[in-house]
């Protein structure tokens, strides 16, 4: 009897765990099936549109939600220590996975043109390079992106750093910031069209439209086309940057700046500093880790400018950077090589800056 | 060296708020003062406008004989210890001490000198190729001190610089800065809430509250001869017991009835207090002076018998609480004697030590305070 019983057990259980098997492996399979369908449906389906965009609204934002609770079901129900092991993979894998698809093996795959000719036919070896290093206008435009880096870099931050500084001891505090801080909301095409108008250019005797010639005539100086003087219509595109990127460095080192503890200024009040003292000596080297971390990411900016050169002149009057010279070569001639290879070489460039900054934000995170 | 006199300080801030009303203060050359009192009295304040970190709304702030109040903090030839050490923490220890002196444009070799000196004098000498961060919080507050000894100002100012150390570390660092007093002879004002580090530390006390001067005196006296109420509960731990009760006479002799109690007061502490016969008055006695009966057992009066609620055991003393009704006693006693909490226990008072307080003003009837 005893026996019977539990051999009426065992089947039990064996039939439950099957059971549970094909559950486990059903449910998934049947979710599938049913977003394969509907995918089906929405290509090749002939609803009223609107309909099809409700179902394709739904499919994806529901079948994105379904998939993680999908997988979040199927791991619980794994023992505890696969459980803790996959789960963070089922949350961060999708994004890595797009990730990949759209950065990594793009870069890859750009490493690998730039040792292609034009039309990725013919290996070249660094034939590509080689040009970039001794063409004309490629080393025209490694001058002016170090205009860029030199100039954009230290003025943005400079009077971000300037600025903060007087907001924080002014009555004025608010109103300055958000004013200065408006330009980040426009795009580098938005300021281009605006900046256009400033470097107006019309002949001696015309009324002059553009904002700093009107400025320069009213005080003698004859018209001036500014953005054909060169190498200083370079350094004019950049304080279109400086205009925009000025206010994200001064609200950073605003935060910076309200974190000095008031006492360490007192302290240095009472040792008999001075204020601009106090400033140099106190202030500035607490807050030296966001003066990095700020100078680098505008560094990085600065370094893949395109937007603002390629509205403002299209790269004529030798303003081109190396970003400009990248998307001349690969759409304007369509040579794959020579655009993969510039780019390659500006990735390059970016990859120390990058750790620089990336190492700076990690410590400032640390020190909390 | 050299005082300070406070004459009719006052700080009013910009909203209205008056949080210094009219100090007057005499701090003598070579004194250890120390203001004290509860968070919000506005000793800081007061301390600060010393510094010349505060501005004074009114009044007169003199050092030595300098009228000080439109002096730069950095011309008052005063240093000044913060309660969070402010140390610079991109500057090694050295640095930090000898900043000042290089703001000073002194020949390097005397700053090197007296950094050294004063390095010695705290036990920082190891230490000064340190920064701040990998000091610790005892250390930094050396630091803190380091930073103002090597000017060697006429003023020292401390702000509550031991309360972000922890307890043993504090009693360490009361008794050395108490001994840099003993060593340097500088005029020093030191801030704290700490009744235990004002009674240790200073020569006299100003006890405040409210942005006024409660009492200022010696730490004896402020113990023995409390000007009010305030100050009589604020000095000394556990407090002083206070309660309201109402003088009676019978003949020359004089009571003091309360709720729970009625007490037969010495005939010399009676004569001084004739006039109050039949008014509501506040009688205050110290934990210590209220007695086992055991001690005493030949005293024939003022004794009570109550339920002890809780009794906290110290070691070397044994604190009894008893609440009779909305009120409480705490008494001081021999740890020798068995007392268990829930039993009732026949306790004496030592009316030689009593205080009466006036009812209305609360100021002490007995003893009238010395004016500074």
């Amino acid at each position: 009897m005893t026996q019977e019983r539990t051999e009426d057990r065992l089947l039990q259980k064996a039939l439950v765990g099957v059971g549970r098997l094909f559950f486990t492996l059903f449910v998934p399979v049947t979710a599938f099936f049913i977003f394969f369908k509907i995918f089906i449906f929405l290509r090749d389906g002939n609803a009223p549109q609107l309909v099809m965009t409700l179902i394709a609204i739904v499919w994806g934002v529901g079948g994105v939600a379904a998939l993680y609770f999908l997988g979040y079901w199927l791991i619980s129900k794994l023992s505890g220590k696969w459980n803790k092991s996959l789960l963070p993979y089922l949350f961060v894998g999708p994004a890595l996975v797009i990730l990949a698809w759209y950065l990594f093996i793009p870069t890859l795959r750009s490493l690998y043109l730039s040792f292609f000719n034009d039309t990725s036919m013919e290996f070249v070896g660094l034939a590509n390079f080689l040009y970039c290093f001794t063409d004309e206008d490629m080393l025209i435009s490694y001058r002016n992106n170090l205009i860029w880096l030199i100039v954009g870099t230290s003025f943005a931050s400079g009077f971000g750093l300037l600025i903060a500084i007087l907001a924080d001891r002014s009555k004025f505090e608010k109103i300055s910031k958000i004013l200065i801080f408006l330009p980040m909301a426009i795009s580098f095409v938005g300021a281009g069209v605006i900046w256009r108008f400033v470097y107006e250019y019309k002949p001696a005797g015309e009324d002059q439209i553009g904002l700093l010639n009107a400025i320069y005539t009213a005080f003698g100086g004859t018209p001036q086309a500014w953005l054909m003087i060169q190498p200083w219509n370079t350094v004019f595109l950049v304080f279109i940057m400086v205009w925009m990127w000025t206010g994200y460095a001064m609200v950073i080192y605003s935060a910076a700046i309200k974190g000095v503890p008031v006492s360490l200024i007192e302290a240095g009040r009472v040792d008999g500093a001075g204020e601009i003292r106090i400033i140099a000596a106190i202030t500035i080297p607490y807050i030296k880790g966001t003066i990095i971390a700020v100078s680098t990411t505008i560094l990085i900016i600065t370094l893949k400018i395109f937007d603002i050169v390629y509205t403002m002149t299209g790269g004529l009057f030798d303003t081109d950077v190396v970003a400009s010279m990248q998307y001349k070569q690969m759409f304007a001639q369509h040579d794959f090589g020579m655009g993969s290879a510039i780019a390659v070489l500006l990735f390059i460039a970016i990859i120390p800056v990058m750790y620089l900054n990336l190492r700076q934000f990690g410590q400032q995170e640390g020190f909390k | 060296m050299a005082g300070v006199r406070l004459e009719k300080i006052e700080k009013t801030y910009p909203n209205g708020f008056k949080a210094v009303h009219g100090i007057d203060l005499d701090i003598r050359d070579g004194e250890f003062m120390v203001l004290v009192g509860p968070s919000g009295c506005a000793k800081s304040t007061t301390l600060r406008m010393v510094a010349g970190l505060e501005e004074i709304s009114g009044g007169k702030v003199l050092i030595g004989d300098r009228l000080v109040n439109d002096v730069e903090p950095k011309d008052r030839d005063i240093a000044m210890v913060f309660q969070n050490y402010a140390l610079y923490p991109h500057m090694t220890v050295y640095k930090n001490m000898s900043w000042v002196l290089k703001l000073k444009k002194k020949p390097a070799d005397e700053i090197d000198r007296r950094v050294r000196q004063a390095a010695d004098i705290l036990g920082l000498t190891d230490m000064l190729d340190r920064k701040p961060k990998q000091l610790s919080g005892g250390q930094m507050q050396r630091v803190a001190v380091g930073r103002a000894i090597v000017r060697s100002p006429k003023v020292f100012l401390f702000d509550e610089p031991l309360s972000n150390l922890d307890a043993k570390l504090r009693v360490q660092m009361r008794v050395e800065i108490s001994r840099l007093h003993t060593k340097l002879k500088n005029t020093m004002i030191y801030v704290t809430h700490d009744q235990v580090e004002a009674m240790t530390m200073g020569d006299r006390i100003c006890v405040m509250e409210l942005g006024r001067i409660k009492q200022v005196d010696t730490p004896t006296n402020l113990y023995r001869y409390p000007a009010n109420t305030f100050v009589a509960g604020f000095i000394g731990s556990p407090s002083m017991n206070i309660v309201s009760a109402r003088l009676n006479f019978d003949g020359d002799t004089c009571y003091v009835d309360s709720q729970n109690l009625h007490l037969r007061i010495p005939d010399d502490i009676g004569k001084k207090v004739r006039q109050y016969d039949g008014k509501a008055i506040y009688f205050g006695i110290r934990p210590e002076h209220i007695h086992a009966r055991e001690t005493n057992p030949e005293a024939a009066d003022n004794f009570f018998n109550m339920e002890v609620s809780v009794v906290e055991n110290m070691g070397n003393e044994v604190y009894l609480y008893f609440t009779p009704g909305n009120s409480q006693y705490i008494a001081r006693i021999d740890p020798d004697i068995p007392v268990r909490s829930g039993d009732s226990h026949e306790m004496w008072l030592d009316t030689n030590y009593i205080h009466l307080f006036d009812g209305e003003t609360k100021e002490n009837l007995i003893y009238k305070p010395k004016t500074q």
